[in-house]
């Protein structure tokens, strides 16, 4: 396990390098996705500015839920970005090279690559669960910030483990991956709005089918104080977990799908 | 016009090749139509006050703006952007062809290529399943048809002008995302326009980014009256004019550094 | 002991096939067509430690499927397929930790890393002592001689200088096997002696197993005591050189400088060629011993010169990829395959 961490810091070390070799791309990059991300958050507050509430929630509750999304996503993006580029490394037939390596595939493929440049929505995500820590007063060490830190981590690990599933899809083909966006784009869109305002399949799709109520809804609902419980107490103290199971399904999928690689013909 | 021709039907032929991810595509606007509806619905539900528009209409906006998705200018033209960042774009010149209207004529049959399979279904079932309202009338209709000309003109003059900017940003798509952060905002693609404060109001009326979603929407529900509406169009097709003559105007200049500097 | 042992292996890939066309395009859209390509049919042979075989045969023969499923990257669709006791896509892990593999097409190497990052980077990932690495790199690099280029670039090294790095990325973790596939592919003279050099010596000295894929038949002759042929998918011949030579059927030849321009055409010998004075004779050595032969041509015409030799491979190798073309196996048979998806 320790080893493997300091393999995989010898990939990152490698991937870094690579990048800053290009450091203003990664800046600007890095300028554009806080850019892009910010003018969303823009949005959303002035949908507050102009309705004050939804469905009881004011801006300050909710900015907490904004922020465990994105920052789980921010971080998934960043360790993750292997599995989302995935496709190209099927297409041209250079998961040959990673097949050869005495390392499993999928620990290879998120080492491989390292984006820098998603910083952008960690540093908007962090700001605004700052700013909601704050706001709530939960900003102190407690119970309530350990949930909240490890549902992140939970919530990351779902996000990581839909990119691995996007990737695993790559095997049989690679046509359909835009789909994943839903759960991705579309998961984390959801996931900033309270999930009770949502209609009952799409709620349900996101606890019990790909678990990203656990990543900020669940948890976010105890910590919060609000009504709106789902299942007992200790479930909500459990997110994290559920975050982690979900990731290690994913990968197992992952080891089937790999026995469907077919390689290029030259 | 052949530029036109080949790059439509390249596209067309793309778009049905990969009828899996076209299928896909449309699934995606789908869901992404459907959560903004919700979210939208939750907020009206739990307010009182006078908006600016109701709820029906937003419905139908965000239905549109979902079936007009893949004529918006998200981004330059790949291939343009690689001819340039390669620096190949130097033996264009060679060609005796107007180099800037090609590239406008590449990013017309990019807007409209995807409307057959994109566009029309997502009308469709939107209109059918999801709520949509159909136009105010045959007359609406008409000018909606008409602006929806101009936004194609409009988009891809932006597009066009996007992509001769990748001369000046060969370092990264940095400035990129900054413009496409500002078009998602000021063109309404995150929320409707009218929802936005007052004070960005004036702003968001003189930039040429409405004519994107805006502008086709308003005609669309028959809200303006005939002068009005005509001066809507008159706004976007002065911004496709502005915009086509200053991507000329940096395209000579870019291409000037080209040449002095030796490709 | 058998290293490798490979029983009735198959593998077939479905390629989807586009139509030309805007209507082609239209049609694609409701129907796809496939197309079957019988990669492997029934592929089988052992190879037992130490052994140094070359695995040749025709393009598409299947040669790089064949490396590809023993070397874990493919799964195949039947068979029995063992390498040092291990069935290798059952237990990847452990399988690829013990052999090496190049492939000529594409490197291992990161391309951005200066050369020795990539090897350091592959001492991590394989577990490699670093003793060891240190005592086996040195050794590695003088071998091959690339100790210049440590500190360049993968993407700045010419195409000699690369291969000879991967063969070096290959081996640093010691296998005591190793597949090559297509090592010397574009390069000159030099590199490609050299690296057979290397390999030869890797062979003899350390009693690595090598299996070698190659289309240039002086590696064959330069190092192969034994080859295997393969050809659409099956095994069509597999033994020594002079084995193939005896089933190729071509014989030892004769070439015959005559004095003056006359017909030369001995009953137990065939033309093969005739150019102004110049003849070539084609006969077969244990039906028609070289010496009688030859004593009976000088007897009966004035010869200037003459001189026995053995065709050349590239000959007998034309003549074993023909005989399966001949065979009625030209292409492997597309099966087209409507499916309404
Ligand atoms: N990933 C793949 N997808 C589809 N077809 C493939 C694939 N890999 C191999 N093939 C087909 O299988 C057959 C055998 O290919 P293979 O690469 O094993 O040939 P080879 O003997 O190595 O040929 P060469 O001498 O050209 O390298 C060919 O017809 C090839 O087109
Ligand atoms: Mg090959």
């Amino acid at each position: 396990m320790l080893e493997s961490l300091r393999v995989y810091g010898c990939y990152v070390a490698v991937a870094l390098r690579g990048q800053l070799q290009y450091r203003g791309s990664v800046v600007m990059g890095a300028l554009g996705n806080l850019m892009v991300t910010g003018v969303e958050l823009f949005g959303l507050w002035a949908l507050f500015d102009r309705f004050g509430q939804i469905q009881g929630w004011t801006l300050a509750e909710v900015a907490l839920l904004y922020g465990m999304a994105n920052v789980s996503l921010a971080l998934a993006e960043i360790v993750g970005r292997g599995f989302r580029v995935f496709d190209q490394l099927v297409k041209s037939g250079d998961f040959d090279r990673l097949l050869l390596r005495p390392r499993g595939t999928a620990f290879q493929v998120a080492a491989q690559h390292f984006e820098l440049a998603r910083v952008g929505r960690l540093i908007q995500g962090l700001a605004v669960l700052v700013y909601a820590l704050v706001a709530q007063g939960l900003l102190r060490p407690g119970a309530e910030l350990v949930l909240v830190v490890g549902s992140i981590v939970g919530g990351a690990c779902t996000f990581m483990g839909v990119f691995v599933l996007q990737a695993t899809v790559a095997f049989f083909t690679i046509e359909s991956l835009e789909l994943f966006a839903i759960i991705t784009y579309g998961g984390v869109e959801t996931a900033q709005y309270p999930l009770s305002i949502y209609g009952d399949g799409l709620r349900r799709f996101f606890t019990w089918v790909v678990p990203l109520a656990f990543a900020n809804f669940v948890p976010g609902v105890v910590v919060l104080g609000r009504p709106e419980r789902f299942g007992p107490e200790w479930l909500a103290w459990a997110s994290p977990l559920v975050g982690v199971g979900f990731f290690w399904v994913c990968l197992r999928v992952w080891r089937v799908g790999e026995r469907y690689y077919r390689s290029t013909g030259s | 016009m052949r530029a036109y021709v080949a790059i439509f039907e390249a596209r067309f032929r793309a778009l049905l090749q990969y009828r899996a991810a076209a299928l896909a595509g449309l699934a995606t606007q789908v869901f992404w139509g459907l959560v903004r509806v919700m979210i939208f619905t939750a907020f009206y539900a739990s307010s009182t006050g006078a908006q600016p528009m109701t709820l029906p209409e937003v419905i139908t906006y965000v239905w549109l703006t979902q079936a007009l998705l893949m004529m918006l200018p998200w981004r330059p033209d790949p291939d343009v952007e690689q001819l340039i960042r390669s620096g190949n774009v130097a033996y264009e010149l060679v060609r005796p062809v107007d180099l800037h209207g090609l590239w406008l004529a590449r990013a017309v049959a990019q807007r409209t290529a995807p409307v057959l399979l994109r566009c029309l279904p997502m009308v469709v079932l939107a209109y059918s399943v999801f709520g949509m309202a159909g136009p105010a009338g045959p007359l609406p209709a008409l000018a909606f048809a008409v602006s929806l000309c101009a936004t194609v003109a409009l988009s891809a003059a932006l597009t066009a002008l996007l992509s001769v900017s990748t001369f000046f940003t060969l370092t990264g798509r940095g400035l990129h995302s900054l413009v496409i952060g500002v078009l998602n905002l000021m063109s309404g693609a995150i929320i409707p326009l009218p929802l936005l404060p007052e004070w960005i109001q004036p702003l968001v009326r003189v930039l040429p980014f409405r004519g994107l979603l805006d502008t086709p929407f308003r005609l669309y529900m028959g809200h303006l009256p005939p002068e009005a509406a005509l001066q809507a169009v008159g706004h976007q097709l002065l911004w496709t004019v502005l915009l086509v003559l200053a991507g000329r105007w940096l395209l000579a200049r870019a291409l000037r550094r080209v040449v002095v500097q030796g490709g | 002991m058998a290293q490798i042992v490979v029983e009735d292996l198959r593998k077939r890939f479905v390629v989807a096939e586009r139509r030309a066309g805007m209507l082609g395009a239209l049609a694609g859209v409701v129907r796809r067509r496939h197309r079957v390509v019988e990669a492997l049919a029934g592929v089988g042979f052992r190879v037992d430690e130490g052994e140094l075989v070359g695995y040749i045969g025709p393009n598409g023969a299947g040669k790089s499927t064949t490396v590809k499923v023993l070397a874990g990257i493919l799964v195949p669709d039947g068979g029995r397929c063992e390498v040092q006791g291990r069935v290798p896509w059952l237990e990847r892990v452990e399988h690829v930790a013990r052999i090496g593999v190049v492939f000529g097409q594409r490197t291992q190497l990161w391309w951005d890393l200066p050369v020795v990052e990539s090897f350091e980077l592959l001492r991590e990932i394989y577990r490699v002592d670093r003793q060891q690495y240190r005592v086996r790199l040195d050794a590695l690099v003088n071998a091959l001689d690339v100790g210049a280029v440590l500190d360049v670039p993968v993407r700045q090294l010419s195409l000699g200088q690369r291969m000879r790095c991967d063969v070096v990325a290959a081996l640093l973790h010691a296998p005591q096997l190793l597949f090559l596939d297509e090592p010397t592919i574009g390069l000159d003279a030099p590199a490609k002696l050299a690296v057979r050099e290397f390999v030869r010596r890797l062979n003899r000295e350390r009693g690595t197993t090598v299996i070698l894929t190659t289309h240039d038949m002086d590696d064959i002759e330069a190092l192969c005591s034994r080859v295997v042929v393969i050809d659409h998918g099956r095994i069509s011949c597999d033994g020594s050189l002079d084995h193939l030579r005896e089933r190729a059927g071509v014989g030892r030849r004769i070439i015959v400088d005559l004095e003056r321009d006359e017909p030369l055409a001995p009953t137990d010998a065939r033309v093969v060629s005739r150019e102004g004075t110049r003849v070539v004779l084609a006969f077969d050595p244990v039906r028609t011993p070289a010496a009688a032969l030859v004593a009976r041509i000088t007897r009966e015409h004035a010869v200037r010169d003459l001189f026995v030799e053995n065709p050349p491979i590239e000959e007998i190798v034309a003549r074993l990829y023909g005989e399966a073309d001949a065979r009625g196996e030209a292409e492997p048979r597309p099966e087209p395959r409507e499916d309404p998806s």
